[in-house]
C-alpha cells in the first residue's frame, strides 16, 4: 500500500520521517554530547511514519531526545515502519525509565492520543529493553490492548533481532565499552570547568604554578583518566579506584617537591609532599564517585555504601591536607 | 574489602514464578535465566537495582528497592534533606552499611 497517509484524516496527525541523518543532525549530536542546552534536544512526542508504513507495518516506541529518536531511525534505514515517540522531556530512553515519565501512564496516553488502534491492524509494539525500568507490560497489555515486546538494549541490533524477534544474550546486555566511555567524558569535562578554573586560580595565588598545575591534574584524572581507565583501575568500589589513580597522578608532583626544593629543610620537604599526598587524592575520588550516576552497573545500594564509606575518609584527608598547607605557610 | 556492590535488596521468590520469562528479558545484566519452567537468579550480585524485573513480573515474585545509582543526586539529597530526584517511591534510610564487609 502506497497510498498517502495524509490522506486519511484519522492520520493526518502522522508526521513523516526517514532515516537519514543530517549534518544538522550531526551537529545536534555534538552540542548534546557537550551539555549544550542539556534539555534543549526534543522531537516533538506523537506518532511518526518511517517511509511509506502500511496498517501492517512494526511500531517502535523511543523517547523524545533526538539522539535516541535518531538512533532508532537511523537503524531502520531501509524500512517501512511507524516511531512512536513518548514525551520524556528530552531525556534518553533509559534515564526516563527510570525517572518514570518513558512510562506505562505515558505509553498507554501516547496510544490514545495517536489513535494507533485506528492506524494499526495489529496490537504490538516494539519497545527498546532499556525502556523496562519504566514499562509494566502487562499492565499496558490490560489498559490498552497493545502487548509490549522488549527490543534490544541498542537500536543498532534492531536489523539483526527483527529477522527472528529473538534478541541473543549478547543483545540484552548493557555494555560498556571504551567508546561508551569516551563519549562521557566531554559533559564531564563541561561540568568541573568553571570549578576548576577557579580552583586552580586561587591555588596559583597562594601556593604558584606548581601546586596550581597539581590541582588541575588531580580534576582531569577524575573527569577524563578515570572514564578512560575505569575496568583497569584496581578493586571494585569507584571510590578506591578513584584514591590509587589519584595518588598515581599526585605522585609526581608530590616527588617533585621533595626533591626539587634541596635548600628546604627537611621536615618542610616531607610536610610539603604530604600536602600533595593527602589533599588531592580525595578530589580525584570525589569526581569517581560521581561518575557512578553516569554508569549503567552501580545500584544505589552499593553506591549509598559507598558514600557513607568513602566520603569522611576524603573529607578527613582533604581537610588535613589543607590544614597542612596553611600551617606550612605560616611558618 | 573496597567491594560495595555485594548487597542490594534484590529478592525473588521462585514459588509466585509462572515462568512467563519477562525478567530474564528485560534484565541488562542476565540477573535471571530460565530454568526450564521458571525463572532463577544466576547472578544476584550483578543487579543494579534499576526495577526492572519487578515492574515486569505480572506475579509480584520479584521485590527490589528501584532507584538510580547516581552519587551526586543521593548526596545533594543527603545535605539538603530531600528525597532524591530521581528515584520514585522509597524513602533514604542512611543505614545501608550494615552488612558491609
Amino acid at each position: 500500500m502506497t497510498s498517502d497517509t495524509n490522506a486519511n484524516p484519522l492520520r493526518s496527525h502522522i508526521q513523516p520521517t526517514t532515516s537519514a541523518i543530517s549534518w544538522a543532525n550531526r551537529w545536534d549530536h555534538f552540542l548534546a554530547r557537550w551539555g549544550v542546552n542539556r534539555s534543549g534536544h526534543r522531537v516533538e512526542p506523537g506518532l511518526y511514519a518511517l517511509s511509506n508504513p502500511t496498517p501492517d507495518s512494526l511500531v517502535f516506541v523511543t523517547a523524545n531526545y533526538t539522539l535516541s529518536f535518531d538512533a532508532l531511525r537511523s537503524a531502520l534505514a531501509g524500512m517501512d515502519g511507524y516511531i512512536m515517540v513518548l514525551d520524556t522531556q528530552g531525556i534518553n530512553v533509559w534515564c526516563a525509565a527510570g525517572e518514570g515519565t518513558f512510562g506505562t501512564d505515558e505509553l498507554a496516553h501516547r496510544i490514545e492520543a495517536t489513535a494507533l488502534h485506528d492506524v494499526v491492524n495489529h496490537r504490538v509494539l516494539i519497545l527498546p529493553q532499556l525502556g523496562a525500568p519504566g514499562v509494566a507490560a502487562h499492565e499496558v497489555k490490560k489498559r490498552s490492548g497493545f502487548k509490549v515486546e522488549y527490543g534490544p538494549v541498542r537500536a543498532a541490533d534492531l536489523p539483526e533481532y527483527l529477522k527472528t524477534r529473538i534478541a541473543t544474550p549478547e543483545m540484552r546486555r548493557v555494555r560498556f565499552a571504551l567508546r561508551d566511555r569516551l563519549i562521557l567524558i566531554p559533559v564531564e569535562l563541561v561540568h568541573v570547568l568553571l570549578p576548576m578554573l577557579i580552583a586552580a586560580v586561587v591555588v596559583f595565588f597562594v601556593g604558584g604554578l606548581w601546586a596550581s598545575a597539581a590541582v588541575v591534574a588531580a580534576i582531569l584524572a577524575g573527569v577524563v583518566l578515570f572514564p578512560i581507565l575505569l575496568p583497569w583501575l584496581p578493586t571494585r568500589d569507584f571510590s578506591s579506584k578513584g584514591f590509587i589513580l589519584g595518588e598515581v597522578v599526585a605522585l609526581p608532583f608530590a616527588l617533585a617537591v621533595l626533591l626539587g626544593n634541596p635548600d628546604a629543610t627537611r621536615w618542610r620537604q616531607i610536610g610539603g609532599t604530604l600536602t600533595y599526598l593527602l589533599a588531592l587524592p580525595p578530589v580525584t575520588a570525589f569526581l569517581a564517585l560521581n561518575f557512578t550516576g553516569s554508569t549503567s552497573f552501580t545500584s544505589r545500594s552499593g553506591v549509598r555504601c559507598e558514600i557513607f564509606t568513602y566520603i569522611p575518609i576524603m573529607a578527613w584527608m582533604f581537610g588535613i591536607g589543607i590544614a597542612l598547607t596553611i600551617v606550612l605557610s605560616l611558618i | 574489602m573496597f567491594n560495595a556492590y555485594v548487597v542490594n535488596t534484590l529478592q525473588y521468590n521462585p514459588e509466585l514464578c509462572i515462568g512467563c520469562e519477562m525478567c530474564s528479558l528485560v534484565c541488562p545484566h542476565a540477573v535471571f535465566a530460565m530454568n526450564e519452567r521458571v525463572a532463577q537468579l544466576v547472578r544476584p550480585e550483578a543487579c543494579m537495582e534499576c526495577g526492572a524485573c519487578q515492574l515486569n513480573c505480572p506475579t509480584d515474585a520479584i521485590m527490589v528497592d528501584s532507584g538510580v545509582g547516581c552519587a551526586s543526586a543521593m548526596i545533594y539529597a543527603a545535605l539538603t534533606g530531600k528525597k532524591e530526584a530521581t528515584c520514585g517511591s522509597s524513602e533514604t534510610e542512611p543505614s545501608c552499611c550494615s552488612s558491609y564487609r
